[in-house]
């Protein structure tokens, strides 16, 4: 089988980093490693994640002091080489407050924070992330966040339902988010970024649902690097 | 070099639903009472303190680091700065 490395970038304040190594590797068999924010990428790295957590203790906003974190330079260049990133929850938010993906996430409109089950639906199922999805599929999954309100101005929704970047949303109304949005990409499809966590998701022994939606967000990447059909 | 303390607010635009200023509203100024108050935003202020030639170039550099690190999200918050000596 073709080993595939993924870099986790931790940085200080990350406390998802070690969950989603779990996955990758124990699970996925992936060859997953973390990388300190301050260290340069591995080489021949075929796909990065920005896991969840509190980096720098969401001082000011969340993600964006990790977001002038030397490592991202290096995430931008590999953005722009068309490599899959995927953000999840505070991972999402630097994305967004590095200017990788559009909008902002703002604090939960009950200013509560929320840790929970929920559910998401697929809607976007072309992206690394997502294409072993069927369009519109729904998936059992936990969400852990204060500020995960995602919120873009008229123009900008307008601009992500044209290009087909909004990747998940809400079942439910859950947060207050614009058009209920969980998680969104970039025009290229390769940099996504969603609050729910699907390494916690993922795996049948913590999921009180069903873990096999989840796990497809893995499945999809296996299939993205050529490691699965 | 003189030395200059800047307040920065950095407030959300008024499209933006602020929660935080509708409780403190709702829930404290006009509970069980009535008062004149109308509206209630929350925001947050940093204090700079700054040295510089005068407050011009110390406004200009607070207003330029804002930009530079992204002190606040252009697409959902404004910034104001205010200039005091120190």
């Amino acid at each position: 089988m073709k080993i595939v490395k993924v870099a986790i970038i931790v940085f200080p304040g990350s406390n998802c980093d070690r969950d989603m190594n779990h996955v990758l590797s124990d699970v996925f068999k992936l060859d997953s490693q973390l990388v300190w924010h301050t260290d340069p990428l591995p080489n021949n790295v075929d796909a990065i994640v920005l896991p969840g957590g509190f980096s720098y203790g969401d001082r000011l906003r969340a993600g964006v002091i990790a977001a002038h974190s030397p490592v991202i330079c290096e995430v931008k260049k590999m953005a722009e080489r068309g490599m899959p990133i995927l953000g999840v929850c505070n991972g999402f938010q630097i994305l967004v407050e590095a200017g990788l993906l559009p909008g902002a996430l703002l604090k939960n409109t009950s200013l509560s924070y929320i840790c929970k089950w929920t559910e998401i639906i697929v809607k976007n199922n072309k992206t690394p992330f997502t294409n072993k999805f069927k369009l519109n599929q729904r998936i059992p999954i936990a969400i852990a966040n204060g500020e995960g309100r995602y919120y873009a101005d008229k123009e900008t929704l307008k601009s992500l339902k044209k290009n087909n970047q909004i990747v998940f949303t809400y079942a439910e109304e859950i947060n207050g988010a614009s058009m209920r949005i969980a998680g969104i990409c970039n025009k290229e499809g390769n940099v996504v970024g969603m609050m729910p966590h699907p390494e916690r998701s993922a795996e049948q022994i913590i999921n009180p649902t069903n873990a096999k939606p989840a796990s497809l967000i893995f499945e999809s990447l296996l299939k993205t690097l050529g490691v699965t059909a | 070099m003189p030395s200059f303390m800047v307040n920065v607010i950095i407030e959300n635009k008024p499209e933006i639903v602020d929660p935080e200023g509708d409780t403190i509203l709702n829930d404290l100024i006009l509970k069980d009472k009535k008062s004149s108050v109308k509206k209630v935003r929350s925001a947050k202020m940093l204090r700079f303190e700054i040295e510089a030639k005068n407050k011009e170039s110390a406004e200009k550099a607070v207003r330029d680091l804002c930009n530079e690190f992204r002190i606040y999200n252009p697409l959902v918050s404004t910034v104001s700065v205010e200039i005091f000596d120190n």
